[in-house]
């Protein structure tokens, strides 16, 4: 998954933007960038549960894939998700396990509960899905925040917050998640980790510094 | 490469014993080395290096790769000293060699005149305890200077009509513009504001062997991989380990300073990385560990003559903890901006420094600036629009919009210095070592609250004259949770209400200095560590001389 940041690319990707000036300037940094990139490729998980059974592991894949649906562009199954939470449960979120093992039982209860005849989670259609995690959904949005393993308390937000970072985790950071870039690829942040101005739309046309006028009133408000 | 640093003794007393190797430590451990003195530095976290540095948020954010960690250092939260403190994680700060300045924003604002003679000029403001301080902006300034050349600051000079005068023009040309400076620039000028090219710790230009911003994007709260953020970590402490008269000692947990029976300090008590004790005897001790461990080590090294904690005869170690005050505004645009390229900041400015109290209806004044410091877990977790749906196609589409075409503007401003807003000594928590945990206690002054809101409400006019498609700003209430930690063991010229004199020398005992966020008298508009480490360059000439001329020990 890494050959397209091998330290071939980053040079030749690097030379056919940049002026000469611009890469000796940087070439400390570039060898950096590539020795980093190479780090990763080293560590990248092999698709194998550690964890869940392959049966839990089918129904977390399907909840994941309501919180990140996939439709024309990729979502959380693509992303390969549930193998990032199944790594994730032997790793940084070891404290979670008990919140998994406890919610999923408690899960295909309400599933059942709603749709008496539903087995399982997983065979539900997408609609009935969304009605069962709606039943769990106490979070509201907004606010800024960051993850932390143990603030959150019910099964879902569990799953939820989980298939956010394995979605859009760096995917060259060797957790297993954010296959193949594509949570990346759907906000559109490049994988590269070196940019050249101008970066987007606002910047393009920028004209230059202007300085302010000479004597301005200081204003107070 | 580093050079071979001397492993000194710790029966070897050395000159100087500096806790701590951040802002304040990494400079006083390069200017003190450099005028000839050994010197250990005792830091508690690891020695980390680039190569330890990666953009894994889970890393970084979750494990605290680089920050004090809460499992082993429990902290606890109260609004006043009446109430009985939960635990709770309660603060933030860096704890690997280099500290706070591996992972900053790198916002690099000089204080104005004003910010060192406030009381004076706005006289006394009811429930605090504001006071000018002992030195002004004009014996600050050749240490400002300093900062900026000899670790790396990135501006242009008189961009901003508000700045205060300065000696020298800056050693390198601003960082580029980014979309949401463009958009700011554009937006302030039709307000009749001033927005100029933000001074950032972070080089334009390669420059002393370190590389220059490739713009990764991953800035606030990485460290950085090619060396080019200005830490003390890239700039310091290279610089004095190169002397080979300095030793940077990791790992080592300074818990005690002990003091001898004429009441004169005689080094630091450190726990290593396998929890055995020792004492690293030195000539002086100087402690750099900012404005919550600074005070807890006074606070932990009673003594006979000292029951309330070591230099505490005022009574005042840990209190008028000024956390600074802060609003934000959050804007969605038609464009794609990217600005998660890069660095944080692009354009700041300072139009609202000095607000008039009878106009606005309370005290103070700040700065603002124009910024992306989110990663993409970050954004998708905390900053898409208020009622965006929080998973499902909706939450979908909107994270998949709005990731490239999202901006914030930052409002950073003044605390008042309330003497019941302290870091104290929790009576029942304790750290994984078995000492009392920090009890951050605070309640913002009622102007504070007000500043941080009226700033998102200037926030949110910008934005309105950017035209953004969507734009929004939270409610700022009471904080919880410090990031700034200033004021703790302020410096002044009365014993009784200060624990510094304008030497950074303890007033109690004579061989015994704090340079850090705690010595700071009054919180400046939001960006400190400029101001820390334009004290330490300074504090370690005023040490320098007192030691030549023998009056210290």
């Amino acid at each position: 998954m890494n050959e397209n940041l091998s330290r071939r690319n980053f040079l030749s990707r690097g030379s056919a933007a940049a002026s000469a000036v611009w890469l000796s300037a940087h070439w400390p940094a570039i060898v950096a960038a590539a020795e980093h990139a190479h780090q990763a490729a080293k560590s990248a998980a092999p698709a194998k549960l550690q964890f869940f059974s392959s049966d839990q592991a089918a129904e977390i894949d399907a909840i994941t894939a309501r919180i990140i649906p996939s439709d024309d562009t990729p979502g959380a199954h693509e992303a390969g998700v549930v193998y990032f939470i199944d790594r994730a449960l032997t790793t940084f979120a070891v404290d979670d396990q008990k919140t998994y093992r406890d919610g999923l039982p408690g899960l295909q209860a309400r599933a059942h509960e709603l749709f008496p005849v539903l087995e399982k989670f997983s065979l539900a259609t997408p609609e009935q899905q969304d009605k069962i995690l709606h039943s769990f959904d106490s979070h509201a949005a907004g606010g800024r925040g960051m993850y932390r393993a143990g603030n959150v308390s019910s099964f879902f937000e569990t799953v939820r917050v989980h298939t956010i970072v394995g979605f859009l985790v760096d995917p060259d950071a060797g957790r297993g998640g954010n296959r193949d870039g594509v949570g990346w690829k759907l906000i559109g942040r490049d994988r590269d980790h070196m940019f050249q101005p101008p970066f987007g739309y606002y910047d393009k046309d920028y004209a230059g510094w202007q300085p302010n006028p000479p004597d301005p009133e200081k204003t107070k408000a | 490469m580093r050079p071979d640093t001397p492993k000194y003794k710790t029966s070897d007393e050395v000159d100087f014993v500096i806790v701590g190797s951040g802002a304040a430590g990494g400079i006083m451990a390069k200017e003190l080395s450099t005028n000839g003195f050994r010197v250990v530095v005792l830091e508690q976290g690891p020695y980390l290096t680039e190569a330890d540095f990666v953009h894994d948020e889970i890393k970084i954010i979750n494990e605290d790769l680089l920050t004090n960690k809460p499992k082993l250092q429990p902290t606890s939260f109260r609004k006043t000293p009446n109430e009985k403190a939960k635990p709770q994680r309660a603060l933030v700060y860096g704890r690997c060699v280099g500290g706070t300045s591996v992972h900053f924003t790198a916002n690099f604002w000089r204080f104005h005149e004003i910010d060192f003679v406030e009381r004076s000029k706005v006289g006394p403001v009811p429930g605090a305890d504001l006071r000018d301080w002992p030195i002004t902006y004009a014996d600050l300034e050749p240490y400002y200077t300093k900062v900026e050349w000899e670790i790396g600051v990135s501006g242009l000079a008189g961009a901003s009509p508000f700045d205060p005068p300065r000696s020298k023009p800056y050693p390198m040309p601003p960082l580029p513009v980014k979309g949401s400076g463009v958009i700011f620039e554009r937006a302030a000028r039709k307000l009749g504001w001033h927005p100029f090219p933000a001074p950032m710790a972070i080089l334009s230009q390669p420059r002393a062997g370190r590389s220059a911003c490739v713009n990764c994007g991953f800035c606030l709260a990485f460290g950085c991989e090619v060396g080019a953020k200005s830490s003390s970590l890239a700039a310091a402490i290279p610089v004095a380990e190169k002397t080979r008269r300095c030793e940077i000692r990791p790992n080592s947990y300074v818990h005690r300073i002990e003091t001898d029976s004429n009441g004169r300090a005689i080094g630091a008590v450190y726990f290593d990385e396998k929890r055995n004790t020792h004492l690293q005897k030195a000539k002086a001790v100087i402690v750099c560990a900012n404005g919550a461990e600074t005070p807890r080590l006074l606070l932990l090294s009673t003594n006979k003559q000292f029951p309330n904690g070591l230099a505490n005869s005022s009574g005042i170690v840990g209190k008028y903890l000024m956390l600074n005050s802060g609003g934000v505004a959050t804007g969605v645009f038609e464009d794609q901006l990217n600005d998660y390229k890069g660095f944080a900041v692009s354009r700041v400015l300072h139009d609202f420094y000095e607000l008039d109290k009878e106009k606005v209806g309370f005290y103070g004044g700040g700065g603002m600036d124009a910024r992306f410091d989110m990663t993409p877990v970050s954004f998708a977790l905390g900053s898409l629009p208020p009622g965006t749906p929080s998973w499902g196609k909706g939450f979908k589409d909107t994270l998949a919009n709005n990731f490239t075409r999202t901006m914030e503007l930052f409002g950073h401003g003044t605390s008042l210095p309330v003497e019941t807003n302290s870091f104290s000594l929790d009576p029942d928590l304790k750290d994984a070592w078995g000492l009392p945990a920090l009890c951050l206690t605070y309640k913002d002054h009622p102007d504070d609250v007000k500043l941080s809101n009226w700033l998102s409400q200037r926030a949110l006019e910008l934005l309105d004259a950017a035209g953004a498609k969507q734009k929004w700003a939270p409610t700022i209430g009471e904080q919880q949770f410090a990031v700034h930690l200033l004021g703790t063991c302020r410096m002044g010229t009365d014993p009784k209400t200060s624990v510094i004199n304008s030497d950074h020398r303890t007033h109690d005992i004579k061989n015994l200095f704090l340079c850090d966020g705690s010595s700071l008298v009054t919180s400046g508009r939001g960006q400190p560590t400029m101001t820390i480490e334009a004290l330490s360059f300074r504090a370690a000439d005023r040490i320098t001389a007192l030691a030549k001329r023998g009056e210290i020990t």
